[in-house]
């Protein structure tokens, strides 16, 4: 009996003359996701893909958990392929649902008749099947509007498959449809959360992350680099940038005013970013903030910090409280990697009676009085690179 | 010479394994809670470790904790479980041929309060998932049952028996023991719908004294060893690295090989049985479809521990029942429908892929001459 695992399209299904694009980017993705677990052969065809294995050894419960995690496909299910026929049928469903069946009270067919050229209508198979089953498992009952189990049949061009399972994709677009951008990684609960969520949207990501020894440890930035990782599993590779920052946060706290500290470091922080995101020909920075969350996020102090960026900044957590940016983080597994009590370059020198209203002439000012410049290309050059792929 | 045939015991430390024990002892002795580079260090060999170790079960390094050994992970599943889940959940479903770990940590909680069902093997002594759905019910917090038998090999039918159970019941928490069959069966965490298993290192040429246990994130531990909150609190105490590191060392050598020396020990077994058939008053007491590393045979009328004295005269090593019960009877065999002269002959022969034919040939010929020998 030959197990597939079908994939359905989320929202690019809907896309027009560029639908081919996407279709490539994600059986790309999908490959390479799959890839240490075996051989595989990827076809679609009517906005599904057809995961097949190519070799008996493969556990299709760890291709649906890995597959689940890639955006862009909006349902799944593991599938018994069939002939078109319907005693074929009939078979294969004994012997692929005799666990699932033996052990549930009620049950429901649906059928899906795409090829019409099937000579019995989808009613039909659904009372069909539901008898065969009947007679088959004496001990179930027919529940149509609460079923325990929905065994479905999909009568498609090739093959009719039976599956008893749908499982909610992650939805969004393929990771890499929509570009490159920089996330600007803390180690925070909040920046993995917003990296996800423009993974989300088909958007390509590279990390940078600011570490200022002896203010902050390794074990901060070994944190850091952990929550890369674990975003590799739904953002795919990423080029993570750890950029020294501790002459630059000296130089702010002995030259500006203290309250000014965390707006500066941040308008610093932007402007590193951009310049190795010129390089990496990202077209956006990522920032996990949200309007109001400390004093550096307040609107004031978001148009200061937004005043030296050239090109869009994404805040995709910006109208999120933190009870909800904190559910997506345990959904991602970021959250307890974020937690670990060490300290970060954000929390260094934090200054008692911060901004919360800055005026942007009076940080410019604060900023002019000394020349950053040489300070920023330094960290610039001595910033390094490292990448973390897929299930490294 | 002399022919170990006692690897369900205990295994030979690979070499990889002592040298990642002996690094760790001579170079990098750092706490690895101390925020130091040393600690550090230590810590960094431990994540990689972890993280092989996770992979090699197809869970995530973070779910991975590090234990005593398997005993002390066994006891932690049921007594975690229990202290976490039983207030309102008092009921207890585990197989009938569990290892002492579990069945008496069980017996143990009999006596504060919870009841416990063993499942035994059917007629034909094998068993049903069936029969675990029908012993579980809405009282029930725990489901446990090992996934390949210490004493016989069978091979528990426990991914059809966690799906059904999860099916009807999802809050119940399922645990497997998977000691005998971690870097010998493929153990998938996911596939086996498994929300805790234990492993350990001294049976994958590892070293005694390290085990782990797998925790499904959202499943929550009551721990039974409370202190400096290692491993997240579940279980405290400064981690061994050394035993550690070499736990992780034989897993990442083991990992590759596990479906090629599967075939290899499918070959040995089907070689001892084979020239078995024609000893006079042998029988062999594991199932065909076991797995193939464990052969329990009866030499019949010949008592398992003066056989397993006569054989060690020769050089030969095997266990007479389970080596951790020091001799004594389990009651297992009799699960299985093995009783009376035939329990009383048992011999337990584990094998390694690394196990050859003239070894086997000499636990051979050393049983036929026994059992002429050996009286009583």
């Amino acid at each position: 009996m030959k197990e597939i695992v079908l994939v359905k399209y989320g929202e690019m299904a809907l896309k027009g003359l560029n639908k081919k694009t996407f279709e490539d980017m994600l059986t790309k993705n999908i490959k390479r996701r799959l890839k240490p677990l075996g051989k595989f052969v990827c076809t679609s065809a009517q906005s599904t893909l057809y995961i097949d294995p190519q070799d008996d050894a493969i556990e299709l419960s760890e291709v649906v958990d890995r597959v689940g995690k890639i955006f862009g496909i909006a349902a799944l299910c593991r599938a018994c392929v069939c002939e078109k026929d319907f005693d074929d049928i009939c078979n294969k469903s004994y012997e692929y649902l005799e666990n699932v069946l033996g052990c549930a009270k009620t049950f429901k067919v649906n059928a899906k008749r795409s090829d019409k050229a099937f000579p019995m209508k989808s009613p039909e198979i659904c009372m069909e099947l539901g008898g065969k089953l009947l007679e088959k498992f004496p001990h179930l009952s027919v529940d149509v509007k609460n079923p325990e189990v929905t065994v479905t049949v999909e009568i498609r061009d090739t093959n009719a498959y039976v599956h008893a399972e749908n499982i909610k994709g992650a939805g969004g677009l393929p990771v890499g449809s929509s570009g490159k951008a920089m996330l600007l990684l803390s180690g925070g609960i909040d920046s993995p959360v917003a990296g996800w969520m423009m993974a989300k949207r088909g958007v390509h990501i590279s990390a940078i992350h600011y570490v200022s020894p002896p203010y902050t440890s390794d074990r901060a930035q070994l944190k850091v680099e952990q929550l890369c990782e674990k975003l590799t599993d739904w953002c795919g590779g990423i080029a993570f940038y750890c950029v020294p920052f501790t002459e630059l946060q000296e130089a702010i706290k002995d030259n500006c005013p203290e309250e000014f500290f965390t707006i500066i470091m941040r308008r610093l922080m932007m402007e590193i970013a951009q310049r190795i995101a010129a390089k990496e020909k990202c077209l956006a920075l990522i920032t996990g903030e949200s309007v109001g969350q400390v004093a550096s996020q307040t609107m004031a102090a978001i148009a200061c910090t937004d005043a030296v960026c050239r090109i869009p900044v994404f805040r995709p957590c910006v109208g999120m409280d933190k009870t909800e940016i904190i559910e997506i983080a345990r959904k991602i597994d970021t959250f307890d990697t974020s937690v670990l009590p060490y300290e970060d370059c954000c929390t260094v020198f934090t200054p008692r009676h911060p901004k919360v209203r800055p005026r942007l002439a009076d940080i410019e000012k604060a900023q002019n009085s000394f020349d950053f410049e040489p300070l920023i290309q330094e960290a610039v050059e001595n910033t390094e690179m490292k990448t973390f792929n897929l299930g490294d | 010479m002399s022919v170990y045939l006692d690897n369900a015991a205990t295994t030979k430390p690979c070499e990889e394994a002592v040298e990642a024990a002996v690094k760790m002892m001579r170079e990098n002795y750092g706490n690895p809670s101390s925020l130091h580079r040393s600690g550090l260090d230590a810590q960094l060999v431990m994540d990689k470790a972890r993280k092989v170790i996770a992979d090699s079960i197809g869970a995530d390094s973070s779910c991975l904790y590090f234990t005593s050994g398997a005993t002390e992970s066994n006891n932690l599943a049921l007594r975690g479980i229990a202290g976490a889940y039983g207030k309102r959940k008092k009921k207890i479903v585990i197989s009938s041929v569990e290892h002492a770990s579990v069945d008496e940590t069980a017996s143990a909680l009999e006596t504060q309060g919870f009841e416990v069902v063993r499942v035994s093997p059917r007629d034909d002594g094998r068993m049903y998932a069936a029969d675990f759905v029908n012993a579980c019910d809405e009282n029930t917090c725990l489901l446990s049952m090992m996934l390949v038998n210490n004493e016989t090999g069978y091979i528990l039918p426990v991914k059809d028996t966690f799906a059904a159970v999860k099916r009807r019941f999802p809050d119940i928490v399922t645990h497997c023991d998977c000691v005998q069959a971690y870097m010998k069966l493929p153990v998938k965490v996911t596939a086996m719908n498994a929300d805790i298993i234990s492993i350990s290192a001294h049976k994958i040429h590892g070293v005694k004294g390290v085990g782990a246990i797998y925790i499904k994130k959202g499943v929550r531990v009551t721990p039974v060893i409370t202190g400096g909150k290692q491993e997240k609190s579940i279980r405290s105490g400064t981690e061994s690295t050394p035993l550690i590191a070499a736990f992780g060392a034989a897993a990442e050598k083991l990992l590759p090989t596990v479906s090629e020396r599967y075939k290899t020990a499918e070959g040995l077994k089907s070689y001892l049985l084979d020239k078995l058939k024609d000893v006079e008053g042998v029988s062999v007491n594991s199932p065909e479809d076991g797995s193939p590393y464990v052969i329990n045979v009866s030499a019949e009328g010949r008592r398992s521990e003066i056989m397993l004295h006569f054989l060690e005269s020769k050089g030969v090593y095997v266990s007479s029942g389970s080596a951790c019960s020091k001799g004594q009877q389990s009651g297992v065999l009799g699960e299985f429908g093995i009783t009376g002269k035939r329990a009383d002959s048992a011999l337990r022969v584990s094998i390694t892929a690394g196990t050859t034919q003239p070894e086997l040939d000499a636990f051979v010929e050393a049983l036929k001459e026994g059992y002429e020998k050996v009286r009583g």
